[in-house]
């Protein structure tokens, strides 16, 4: 279980720039539990995984997972709590290493008892094979394909399928697939549904799209100036459609809705 | 002519490990590690000095870890001290222009004149006027050996991911300074053992022998991946192997025929490497050049 109490960050303080970006954040997630958040640009969504993955010290606060406190762990000790997928399709994998080497490299690192100088054996690859397959893109046949020459939406599935390998306490998706033609969007979409329920993963995704907010997951926040100012779920959530929750965002939001890009999102 | 084709294929496998030291640093880890003729120096300088005192083995083998040392110090300048990769390796090759002096006792040069070097002793057991080239031809090959099959481990794959995306790096919860600390380790231990060899090789060291070493080993690396192509780890290995000794007969070429004066060589070399990695770049700008254009066409 995941709890984050009354974190706050303000970056660049005391100067013009100054930005509170979260504001006393606290929430609990339950083991798996998915949860979707939407709210307008800088309302503190993606400062929030920042601060649960440690890229940044929060100012004040605490991050529990499990019991333990996370809040001064270096990033890279906590990160294997942790999968997370940006709206950047590039950010997840290393582009000059194979299909094969990026999973290897993941696969390696968080096996039990292997050494610096362990590798991959027979087995791994046809498991690598098994796994590639499920993602329905045809890369199962390309492991030794260096991953720059994937597409986007290929580069994205890979991302989920190394997010994943190993079953993470916590899935962060900020926006994972923003940036992919809706085809392969939707594609992604299923594939992260699909993953998320069979390994029962906790999952908070942050997202643009009201359709995607309501219909994905089991609760949904919505951020506005760093604070979560609702915490909708159960009945509530199984009566609220897209109208519902963009009225409920456009209150409470208030003056930052008019221009947001959340209208566009609504349109479609 | 059969004495300058072995005198090529010696010095080419001669300074292959700074070749291969180059393709770890500056291609895989992507940071170009400017110590490198400082830490080539220092390899020869312990060699030869060692050599000199009567302990030619004893030289080889202190060379790498004194090649260590200095990686490890130009990776926690960097990682830990927050001074940018260039000038980290700047700092450090000009603090070893001290070291190296020091470790010469406080002389320009260092000579062996009826010592015996290990080439010397190899060659009381194997009597071939190729003994020297053997000798020498082992080193890199082994070196190529290793990195081909650490770059599958975990830790080689954690070293290229480290150059190749950071992000993910972190994100999989490996220590991106403890990579490249390991990869500048590994590479300024082969500089040194290269200069070490060179050392007892031409039985002398002198604290301007790294002139230009860094370069060329560039100048290398680059033919080697003309001739070989990119595409893969073990292509880049062999052809830092290859792009060395090819360089050399281009050397003893342009040394016999006078072509060009050699003393320009260091400026043929630097203008080599200098369009090797300009003229991707340029290409690329002109590709995106040419989009603009297509775009600009169509609005109008």
């Amino acid at each position: 279980m995941l709890e984050v109490r009354k974190i706050s960050k303000t970056f660049l303080p005391g100067t013009v720039n100054e930005k509170k970006a979260l504001d006393r954040v606290s929430f609990s997630a339950h083991d798996g539990e998915f949860i979707t958040v939407i709210g307008s640009n800088g309302a503190g969504k993606s400062t929030l995984f920042g601060a649960i993955a440690g890229s940044f010290p929060v100012d004040s606060g605490k991050i529990m997972l499990d019991g333990d406190d996370i809040t001064r762990m270096p990033e890279y000790n906590r990160s294997r709590f942790f999968g997370r997928l940006f709206q950047d399709p590039m950010a997840g994998t290393a582009p000059g290493l194979t299909i094969e080497e990026n999973l290897s490299l993941v696969l390696l690192q968080g096996r039990k008892g292997a050494s610096a100088f362990s590798r991959i054996g027979r087995g791994d690859r046809e498991m690598f094979r098994e796994k590639l397959a499920e993602l329905g893109m045809g890369l199962e046949d390309r492991l030794k394909q260096p991953v720059g020459l994937l597409s986007g939406g290929q580069r994205q599935a890979l991302t989920l399928l190394l997010a994943t390998l190993y079953p993470p306490k916590l899935l962060m998706l900020d926006e994972h697939t923003a940036a992919l033609d809706p085809e392969s969007a939707s594609r992604i979409m299923k594939l992260t549904e699909s993953i998320v329920r069979d390994s029962g993963i906790t999952c908070i995704m942050i997202t643009h799209n009201m359709q995607q907010a309501v219909d994905t997951g089991d609760r949904t926040f919505i951020m506005s100036g760093g604070r979560i100012i609702a915490d909708i779920s159960g009945e509530e959530r199984r009566n609220m459609g897209v109208a519902e929750l963009t009225e409920l965002f456009r209150r409470s939001a208030g003056g930052d809705y008019a221009n947001d890009r959340m209208l566009l999102a609504e349109e479609l | 002519m059969e004495r300058i084709i072995r005198t090529a294929l010696e010095l080419g496998f001669g300074y292959a490990p700074v070749a291969l030291a180059l393709f770890l640093s500056f291609r895989v880890l992507d940071i170009a590690d400017l110590a490198t003729d400082g830490c080539f120096v220092l390899g020869a300088a312990v060699s030869v000095r060692m050599a000199a005192a009567g302990h030619p083995v004893l030289g080889m083998l202190l060379a790498i870890p004194a090649g260590m040392l200095v990686g490890i110090v130009s990776a926690e300048l960097q990682t830990r001290l927050g001074i940018p990769s260039i000038l980290a390796g700047i700092i450090v090759n000009t603090a070893l222009y001290s070291v190296n002096l020091m470790v010469m006792g406080w002389r320009s040069n260092v000579n062996l004149i009826k010592e015996d070097s290990v080439f010397t002793l190899f060659k009381k057991v194997f009597h071939s006027p190729w003994s020297d080239l053997v000798m020498l031809a082992v080193f890199p090959l082994f070196i190529a050996l290793f990195l081909r099959a650490f770059m599958s481990t975990r830790l080689g794959l954690s070293v290229r991911a480290t150059g190749d995306n950071p992000v993910m790096v972190r994100a999989s919860s490996i220590d991106t300074s403890a990579m490249i600390r390991t990869g500048l380790l590994m590479s300024s231990a082969m500089t040194a053992l290269s200069g070490a060899a060179i050392g007892q090789y031409q039985k002398t060291v002198d604290i301007n022998s790294g002139t230009g070493v860094v370069v060329i080993a560039l100048a290398c690396l680059i033919i080697g991946e003309t001739v070989l192509g990119r595409r893969s780890v073990g292509k880049g290995i062999a052809g830092a192997v290859i792009g060395s000794i090819i360089y050399r007969f281009i050397y003893a070429f342009v040394f016999y025929t006078q072509l060009v004066p050699v003393q320009c060589l260091k400026l043929l070399t630097s203008a080599i490497v200098a369009a090797a990695i300009a003229i991707p770049h340029l290409r690329e700008e002109r590709a995106s050049a040419a989009v603009t254009d297509v775009e600009e066409e169509e609005d109008a």
